[in-house]
């Protein structure tokens, strides 16, 4: 299998001064459904940046699909399609005109151009827009018209940054679900994102990128094996006082309906359901607690402060 | 280079200008009317009420010298003004980044633009032009000397602009070089006036003056009159649309503005 994105020893410091990225290096499978993971000014967004070429890089290797980013701008821009975290078309211009300019920028005749456009606009909901200024869609909108734009001369490879961001949460299904489609469809999708069950939900593999380093670089599989804990919410069939004892577990009670019950790596779910039904507590149902990647991402933030 | 990247560089090209006049097409209220609505101001006060009252100069009426000049200051002012405009506020609102994640080679954007702009000089030029045939009778002693300075003129201008626009970085910055820059030129340019009118010093003065050489070089295509030597103007036209345009790929090729 070739690299979509070949990353070694990137350094960018800005004019001002700041360090924004410290050697990191990364290998994105084509393929792929990758996350880049982080807090705000983590160094994801000056990633994209140098892959799009919007950021220069201070020093490193940067290529996509084996050709370097330097030397074959015209081959790798061609196979580029980025979705920037801000929106930044005009927003004085029609939607469809905005698609259609941008399959011009690439060398689309504008017959095909305007084929293209059609398609992904209906395919994202868009269509009924069509015809309108930019400006008179919502905020959704208007992040589903910037994954439009950039999917108009079909890249082999997508560049999202935070492209959910700011988004409800229907739309932002709606937009995975468009996404994963992409992806099955041979794309090979790069995002970023702080949206932990973003990176669970969507992506493959996942690399973790702290104050311009990464920190963690592994399949989203491998990761939650790390997870020390989970964290399970029941819902209980009748309401509780208080939270039961259960022998070796820790749990606690959210309301009188939901039990958080804490699952340490060695121990094991049936356990648990042994220990309430032996309390004649029925359970009605069971979903995980969202945050289980956050807890690994504050874990392995925190390890080069420990040591 | 081969037919497939020549076919895509001229359909980028073909994008960006088609962009380009659309935009200006697409707010004509802003972008056609007003200088029409100036320069009919301009035949009407200086070349009709006052002109009558000045009698001949260079050997035409006062009204039939001041046209071509009045012509050339929309054509210029216009090609200056819309590129200017135009890549600043794409700049300023980052649609730009549009342009600059594609392929699209720097010297195809900035052609691109600059045409774009040069339409709409052409375009003003072309409407002024029917207006001035309300106040004057239509001369032209040489056709191809009249469209080559307006274009040329119109690109040169068209390419300040855009230098301007990669330098700006508020909507103040692309306002204070045709305020305090381009307009007095223009006015000192021999739009209203020939340069055997003023003093000795005056009159060496306004040889420094780059405008000036387009609107006598213009006005020779018109009427055959110049104060200055049409060849040499046509040298120095060209001297600018080469450094100019060397200059604004070079901005370009740095990213000055627009890549961090």
């Amino acid at each position: 299998m070739t690299s979509a994105i070949t990353i070694k020893d990137l350094y960018k410091t800005y004019d001002n001064g700041f360090q924004a990225l410290k050697g990191i290096s990364l290998d994105v499978q084509e393929g792929d459904f990758f996350a880049l993971l982080g807090a705000n000014g983590a160094g994801k967004s000056t990633t994209i940046g140098v892959l799009s070429t919007l950021v220069r890089k201070t020093s490193g290797t940067v290529q996509v699909f084996g050709k370097n980013v330097d030397a074959n701008s015209y081959e790798t821009k061609l196979n580029l399609g980025v979705v920037p975290q801000e929106v930044n078309f005009n927003h004085f211009e029609k939607v469809f005109d905005i698609v259609v300019t941008q399959g011009g920028y690439y060398g689309m005749p504008v017959k095909l151009a305007k084929e293209r456009a059609e398609k992904y606009l209906r395919q994202l909901g868009l269509w009924d827009k069509h015809d309108q200024q930019a400006r008179n869609l919502s905020g959704g909108m208007k992040r589903r018209l910037l994954i439009a734009r950039a999917l108009v001369h079909e890249p082999r490879l997508l560049l999202l940054d935070e492209p959910t961001a700011g988004v409800d949460i229907e739309l932002r299904r709606s937009t995975w679900d468009f996404l994963q489609q992409i992806n099955r469809s041979g794309t090979t999708i790069v995002l970023t994102t702080h949206y932990l069950e973003e990176a669970e939900s969507l992506c493959r593999n996942i690399a973790m990128i702290d104050g311009g380093v990464i920190v963690e670089n592994t399949s989203i599989k491998s990761l939650l094996r790390k997870l020390q804990q989970e964290h399970f919410l029941l819902d209980m069939r009748e309401e509780l006082a208080k939270a039961p004892s259960l022998n070796g577990f820790a749990c606690e009670l959210m309301d009188p309906s939901t039990l958080e019950v804490i699952l340490e790596s060695h121990q094991d779910l049936n356990d648990v359901f042994t220990e309430l039904k032996a309390l004649n507590i029925q359970v009605k149902s069971m979903r995980n607690k969202s945050n289980r990647l956050e807890q690994l991402f504050i874990s392995l933030l925190q390890k080069p402060e420990q040591s | 280079m081969s037919s497939m990247t020549l076919n895509y560089r001229m359909t980028a090209f073909n994008t960006i200008v088609w962009k380009e006049v659309r935009r200006w097409l697409r707010i004509w209220v802003q972008t056609l009317v007003p200088p029409v609505i100036t320069i009919s101001l301009y035949f009407v006060i200086f070349g009709n009420l006052i002109g009558s009252r000045i009698g001949e100069m260079g050997g035409y009426s006062y009204m039939e010298f001041i046209v071509p000049g009045l012509i050339m200051m929309a054509v210029i002012n216009n090609s200056y003004a819309n590129v200017v405009s135009s890549f600043f506020s794409q700049k300023y609102q980052r649609s730009i980044e549009e342009l600059l994640v594609s392929p699209v080679p720097n010297y195809v954007i900035l052609s691109g633009f600059v045409i774009g702009g040069v339409g709409r000089g052409l375009a003003i030029g072309f409407i002024a032009t029917l207006v001035s045939l309300f106040f004057s009778g239509l001369h032209m002693h040489n056709l191809f000397i009249t469209i080559m300075v307006v274009l040329m003129s119109s690109i040169v201008f068209a390419l300040g602009g855009f230098i301007n626009a990669i330098f700006a970085n508020k909507f103040d910055d692309i306002t204070i070089i045709p305020t305090f820059v381009l307009t007095p030129l223009i006015y000192l340019g021999g739009v209203f006036y020939s340069v055997q009118l003023l003093p000795d010093f005056w009159r060496g003065v306004s040889q420094l003056n780059p405008i000036f050489y387009m609107i006598n070089a213009f006005r020779y295509g018109i009427l055959g009159v110049s104060d200055v030597n049409v060849w040499f103007a046509f040298f120095m036209l060209l001297v600018f649309m080469v450094v100019l345009f060397a200059f604004s790929l070079f901005l370009l090729h740095r990213g000055k503005g627009l890549r961090h």
